[in-house]
């Protein structure tokens, strides 16, 4: 098995947190993995994305290649469609529909959509609503995860332990918070799909 | 043991506290911060009392860690690529004195200029000095050349660079660590007290052993671990290639089988003999490297008369930028792949100075009061507050290396623009605008000078300023008068108090400093979320 998944936000979205569940998920079933990030500049409220790769097998590049990735999750819409380059023919577009709007000149939200909607597996949700009713919207990255969670080829518990893992010294109420907004986002693509 | 997942930066700065590591030296820069950061909180080296924390700049960091290899000890010094023409001088001398503890220079370079002003190859200063150049191609591997490293440094008595690119440092996987963890060396002179005075009698004699040793340096390249010529049926192309450039060759053959020679460089000099078999035996050669065409350049010749040789200069990959698998999958005359175009209603999104930052009322205030001026006289800096070179602020005509905005206000001033304006840092102000103040002080050039003083490197990540609390005692001591040393609070509702501060300094024949003085927000936000979680 391998996925290679591009991560998109905006700086201060929380992308990393994701592929930091992702990586130690595929870490304890025995996978490889390539994850790169994007330091300095362009956090500062720019876009930012990151490579991740999971496989069985070694993995060589550390850059996906163009027309190859299985999936990208995003937690902006605007930035889902930034990386469609990189989304093979069968790839799925996870992503937020809640706008950052940080520009002068974002695009209207329903032709953003309309863009969206002509990738032919997707799955949109409003995850800060989504993360709001699990608890805050500060977990609105995790719900994003637990939507993507069905097509990362791995059982669900090991999201759920991994952010056990990733979220141990903060406490259980940031766990359960967490726990929560996974779970949220899991049902929202397995009732819709 | 378990493997850890590291990033490039991480990898290397793990090894160095395995390898018996005793000090670093670095001032932040992207992308090689992490690696100084990683050994600022390790619990390891702080029992073990590993000297870590950040210098002023590069030069001084250099030095430092030439000091600490003078004594015996082992260290490790590190700085983005740009960072190296700050520390050139001590660099390329290094070569001359030579090492004595293990030293290992760590430049990591940004192709495609992520973050950075350019893309220039530290390869190149590699060759300059004429000392080695490591260059890993995976986070296993840099883990693994800085133990090398560290020994080769000590048998050869030459500092060694380690050349890193921003996919480099910034990418993670599994690293395995070495099951011993070597001591720290004992303090031990230099065998001859007189190595490291590079007085011309003795330089020369230096330089000389330095070119001699250049000979054995190209012996370690041609059995170096790092350096694996691999044989391959089709001998109509051989390929060289370079560190990271590496993966996405593999990334070409589905089966990570190559049928060409490769010969994949991790330590330079380059292995003459293993340049002359590709030469010999393939009708030509195909080089990849990320960066600067280096090899491609060499074995091309000036002439180009000698073996034929592909790569960057002839279009075979392109002139600049990161390497990627598609620009290398078309390189070998394979198939591009591409998934759906971009739709053209996706904008760009600049970087920007954060909601409530204090560089956003310092610049609104400055542009108010240059309002009735001619444009185009505000000198910056590197830093965050570049970000002023954007929209809606549009309120800075420079920014070209730490340190540059006093200088060229200083500049532009004596040429007869006046008034004419520095923004600066109060970091990068230390570490490369306070000679250039003594300059503007000492000619008494008509120049206002404000350092934005949030308390912080805030650009690379909230690390500790160097000068701070020490702003207004250092532009004193060097000679800035009292009365105009001037310092505001960048807020809204102090903007005509501050415009007027700015317009009396703006008016008077000789320097000013201004110093709008707030912390920056995200170090605030880190602060308070410190502080909650300690309760």
């Amino acid at each position: 098995m391998k996925k290679d998944i591009i991560l998109a936000g905006v700086g201060g979205q929380g992308i990393i947190s994701i592929a930091s569940i992702i990586g130690y998920a595929a870490l304890e079933e025995g996978m490889f993995l390539k994850q790169s990030e994007v330091h300095g500049m362009s956090q500062r409220g720019g876009d930012v994305m990151s490579n991740l790769r999971i496989s069985h097998q070694p993995i060589a590049s550390d850059l996906i290649p163009f027309g190859q990735a299985d999936m990208i999750i995003s937690i902006e819409p605007l930035e889902s469609l930034r990386y469609l380059p990189y989304l093979s023919a069968e790839g799925w577009v996870i992503t937020n529909t809640r706008p950052f709007n940080n520009i002068p000149n974002y695009p209207e939200m329903d032709k953003v959509m309309a863009e969206i909607a002509k990738v032919h597996h997707h799955v949109a949700l409003d995850a800060e609503a989504t993360a709001k009713e699990a608890g805050s919207t500060k977990a609105t990255n995790i719900v994003i995860l637990g939507a993507a969670s069905p097509f990362l080829g791995m059982a669900y518990e090991k999201f759920e332990s991994a952010i056990r893992f990733i979220f141990r010294k903060k406490g259980d109420k940031i766990i359960d918070l967490n726990l929560n907004a996974l779970k949220a986002g899991r049902d929202f693509t397995e009732k819709n799909m | 043991m378990q493997k850890l997942l590291l990033l490039g930066d991480e990898a290397i700065a793990q090894a160095a506290l395995d390898a018996g590591l005793s000090g670093i030296y670095a001032y932040p820069g992207t992308p090689s911060t992490e690696i100084t950061e990683f050994v600022q909180n390790s619990k390891f080296a702080h029992e073990n009392h590993i000297r870590s924390s950040w210098s002023t700049n590069e030069k001084t960091a250099m030095e430092s860690a030439l000091g600490m290899s003078y004594a015996g000890k082992r260290t490790m010094v590190c700085m983005k690529h740009v960072g190296l023409n700050v520390a050139a001088d001590p660099f390329i001398n290094s070569a001359i004195t030579g090492a004595n503890g293990g030293l290992i220079v760590v430049s990591a370079d940004d192709p495609s200029m992520h973050s950075s002003q350019n893309e220039q190859d530290s390869r190149v200063y590699g060759k300059f000095a004429m000392v080695p150049v490591l260059e890993p191609s995976d986070q296993q591997e840099a883990y693994d050349m800085v133990h090398y490293g560290f020994d080769f440094s000590e048998q050869y008595s030459i500092p060694v660079l380690m050349r890193i690119t921003t996919r480099m440092a910034h990418s993670r996987s599994g690293v395995e660590r070495k099951k011993e963890i070597r001591k720290q060396n004992e303090l031990k002179m230099p065998s001859d007290l007189r190595q490291f005075v590079l007085l011309p009698n003795i330089a020369r004699k230096r330089y000389k052993n330095l070119l001699k040793d250049h000979n054995k340096f190209v012996e370690a390249s041609e059995t170096s671990p790092f350096n694996k010529y691999i044989d391959g049926t089709d001998r109509s192309l051989g390929i060289i290639v370079c560190g990271i450039a590496y993966n996405y060759l593999l990334e070409n053959f589905s089966d990570r089988v190559v049928p060409h020679p490769v010969l994949k460089i991790g330590q330079y000099p380059l292995p003459h003999n293993m340049v002359e078999k590709m030469a010999d035996e393939c009708d030509e050669i195909l080089v990849i490297e990320d960066g600067y065409p280096v090899i491609e350049e060499l074995l091309k010749g000036y002439l180009g008369r000698g073996v034929k040789v592909k790569g960057r200069l002839d279009g075979t990959l392109p002139r600049d930028g990161e390497l990627n698998p598609n620009l290398v999958a078309v390189a070998l005359g394979k198939p591009d792949t591409i998934g759906m175009a971009v739709p053209d209603l996706v904008v760009t999104r600049p970087p920007s100075l954060c909601s409530g930052c204090p560089h956003i009322d310092s610049y609104y205030a400055l542009s108010d009061t240059l309002s009735a001026l001619s444009n185009g006289r505000v000198f910056s800096d590197i830093g965050c507050y570049t970000l002023g070179a954007l929209k809606p602020y549009e309120a800075i005509n420079s920014c070209v290396d730490m340190g540059a905005s006093i200088t060229m206000a200083k500049g532009a001033a004596d040429a007869g623009l006046v008034p004419a304006v520095a923004v600066i840092g109060d970091s990068t102000f230390t570490h490369s605008g306070m000679t250039g103040l003594l300059d503007a002080v000492n000619d008494k050039s008509p120049i206002t000078i404000m350092i934005l003083d949030n308390g912080t490197t805030a650009m690379t990540g909230g690390q500790d300023s160097p000068g701070f609390g020490k702003i207004e005692e250092i532009c004193k001591g060097l000679g800035v008068e009292e009365s105009h040393i001037r310092i505001l609070k960048p807020l809204k509702k102090y903007h005509e108090e501050n415009v007027a501060i700015m317009k009396e300094e703006l008016a008077y024949n000789g320097v000013s400093v201004i110093i709008p003085r707030r912390e920056c927000i995200v170090a605030i936000d880190k602060r308070i979320r410190e502080k909650f979680r300690n309760k």
